[in-house]
């Protein structure tokens, strides 16, 4: 069985650096005949932003990575665990990945949590009408980069993760 | 009526209280409240404080770009906006009826939008308070917090929103700002597969709108003598209706009810709506007071949305959710029911209705069809009317030989209801908060009753050149430089 993996790119497109997530998304896609994604059942999802219903996307994966602009994480890009927390996000527009594990945990209980990872693109300009800005373009190839050394180093260190070799 | 609490006598005394912003709504709103010394409520007012200018800044655009420009007036209704743009524009490229498959898919798409706009506001918004209280904790009046005391009941929510983005995305190709709807038609058909991905849900949607129907009716019944009388006002009721009385949530005539259930209109040809409804300005918020003509702005406001649509009709179309709307009315008595947190009840009643609808659309041969677009003769004036979840959906523009719009008008569903809101929360103010210690919790009956109106205050909020407006001109220090007002005291 292939990996099942979700990789989720969310933003508004129309802010500047916010549109990186579903930026990096776009070239996942063009990739994902290609090595390491190749060997996948790979669904790539965008949205302006996480909500309480994604917890449903979360379902029957092995590997999810979550892409997002961050305004202050180390340039051009970082990857870090997501565990489950209850935080206050989900009262808000900027529902955390963190958040909507926790909800995951609480609407399915029994089921298992995927591996979970965000992959933060550092962005600088985010108001409305903006066009990408050229730091964020350059984050933009480097973070493609990040995010297939990620899946390539989870499925290889990960006892428990299926094989993705085609 | 609660008039008299719109506006204060001036008096020096008057303490002011704040709910800035009202919760759990769409859209930034605000409350305020005068209080004299003894905490009687002299004043209570619903504030819409966005300003968006809509109406100003499509002026400009080309016709063919408003379905997809007007989306951006909302993130929880863009379907109903580009929906009535592009009926609108239909009739600019003189189109007055669409191919069976057009027709379908926007229908589709259009009860698509109603159930995960619905499910949205009962579930994530609503429920918290009429599940654990209208004066609960206040950290715990949300969605998260319904799903770990009653997961079953949130997760089904949860999954009609999902299943109501999922009809969206299969026909505009995103849940959220897609496209579909073009001048004449639609611009792409639905495949098998789509269809086929669509149908596996559809059986259980509809066994979880019906629950959704009786958790509804239930909680409101479970309390009868406070839900009933809770920001109990009584109005008159608008709404479009087929040509046979059935409910139709995509095209009819105009009807109103009065408060007794009699006819004021029916089968209003919707193009004539400038003779029946004008737009009232007042100073103090950014939303206008629609009202019937006939009767002038005191008398002349009405509600819409979910319960007048149930109480106008003649029946629903489906059977299941006709069988809900029966018991709705038997529960009314023959009067149409006026209580407004039984908005709640007819929104799901509507759930059941657009989930009954969705799969007897994806089992009509005419959803797959491929002729999609057609033409007539051209038109410099288009207008498109839809009930849009929250209420009946104005949609008004011109254009020039040159197809650029010159002149756009809307009246938005909340806007409707913006009398009605303000009543309700005065209402409230005087039944609950007058003479009382203000707390949180009865502030948040407040909100509870505008609330149950749905109201998407964004959308509400889009003219430009109509309303008051003061600028201020301000140097480092915040000293004014200048000032500028318009329709101060007009």
């Amino acid at each position: 069985m292939k990996p099942r993996v979700l990789i989720f790119g969310y933003g508004n497109p129309a802010r500047g650096d916010d549109a990186l997530g579903p930026l990096l998304l776009e070239r996942v896609e063009a990739r994902r005949f290609q090595p390491p994604l190749a060997g996948l059942d790979l669904e790539c999802l965008t949205d302006f932003q996480l909500q309480i219903e994604h917890a449903l996307d979360l379902i029957d994966r092995d590997l999810v990575i979550f892409v997002d602009a961050h305004t202050r994480c180390s340039p051009p890009c970082t990857v870090q665990r997501v565990e489950p927390r209850a935080d206050i996000s989900h009262t808000t527009h900027a529902l955390s990945p963190a958040a909507l594990l926790q909800v995951f945990q609480t609407i399915h209980q029994g089921l298992a949590l995927p591996s979970c990872f965000v992959l933060s693109i550092r962005g600088y300009r985010f108001e409305l009408g903006e066009p990408l800005s050229p730091e964020a373009e350059a984050h933009l190839i480097a973070a493609g980069q990040q995010l297939e050394n990620t899946v390539s180093s989870f499925f290889s260190s990960s006892p428990a993760a299926p094989d993705p070799t085609p | 009526m609660y008039t008299h609490l719109e506006t204060a006598e001036p008096h020096p005394n008057l303490r002011r209280v704040v709910i800035d912003p009202v919760t759990r709504v769409e859209g930034h709103g605000k409350v305020t409240l005068l209080l004299d010394e003894d905490n009687h409520v002299k004043q209570a007012r619903l504030h819409i404080v966005e300003f968006r200018g809509f109406e100003r800044f499509i002026q400009g655009r080309p016709y063919w770009e408003l379905p997809v420009l007007v989306q951006r007036l909302c993130g929880i209704c863009p379907v109903s906006h580009h929906l009535a743009a592009a009926k609108a524009i239909d009739q600019l490229v003189g189109v007055d009826q669409l191919t069976p498959a057009a027709d379908k898919l926007r229908r589709l798409l259009h009860f698509g939008q109603t159930l995960q706009s619905h499910a949205l506001h009962f579930y994530h918004l609503s429920s918290p308070d009429l599940l654990f209280g209208f004066a609960s904790e206040a950290s715990r009046r949300n969605i998260v917090a319904v799903l770990d005391a009653y997961p079953e009941v949130a997760l089904k929510g949860v999954k009609l929103r999902k299943f109501g983005q999922e009809v969206i995305r299969m026909i505009c190709g995103k849940r959220v700002h897609g496209t579909g709807a073009i001048a004449g038609g639609m611009n792409k058909s639905l495949s098998e597969t789509e269809r086929d991905y669509l149908l596996q849900d559809a059986d259980q949607m509809i066994a979880w709108a019906a629950d959704a129907v009786t958790l509804a009716r239930d909680l409101y019944l479970s309390d009868r003598e406070h839900h009933e009388h809770f920001a109990l006002i009584h109005s008159s009721f608008m709404g479009l209706i087929r040509q046979d009385g059935a409910l139709d949530l995509y095209h009819g005539g105009l009807r109103v009810k009065d408060e007794r259930g009699q006819l004021i209109l029916d089968h209003v040809d919707y193009r004539q709506y400038t003779d029946y409804l004008r737009e009232e300005v007042k100073s103090w918020t950014y939303m206008k007071f629609p009202y019937l003509v006939a009767q002038g702005p005191e008398r002349g406001w009405y509600r819409v949305g979910p319960l007048a649509r149930i109480n106008n009709c003649d029946f629903i179309p489906t059977p299941q959710a006709e069988t809900a709307r029966q018991a709705f009315v038997a529960y009314g008595g023959g009067l149409p029911v006026q209580g407004s947190l039984a908005f709640h009840w007819a929104r799901m009643i509507e759930v059941l209705h657009s989930a009954e609808a969705i799969r007897a659309l994806l089992h009509d041969a005419d959803i797959l069809g491929s002729d999609l677009v057609t033409r007539g003769e051209r038109r410099a004036e288009g207008i498109g009317v839809i009930e849009a979840p929250r209420g009946t959906l104005f949609h008004h523009y011109c254009v020039n030989e040159d197809d650029i719009v010159t002149r756009a008008n809307l009246i938005v569903s909340t806007t409707s209801n913006n009398t009605a809101m303000n009543e309700s929360i005065r209402q409230v103010a005087a039944t609950y908060l007058d003479g009382q210690t203000v707390t949180e919790g009865l502030l948040n009956h407040l909100e509870v009753a505008i609330r149950a109106y749905d109201p998407c205050l964004s959308c509400a909020t889009h003219a430009l050149g109509k309303m008051p407006l003061e600028l201020e001109l301000l140097d480092a220090e915040e000293r004014v430089i200048s000032r500028v007002q318009r329709g101060f005291g007009d």
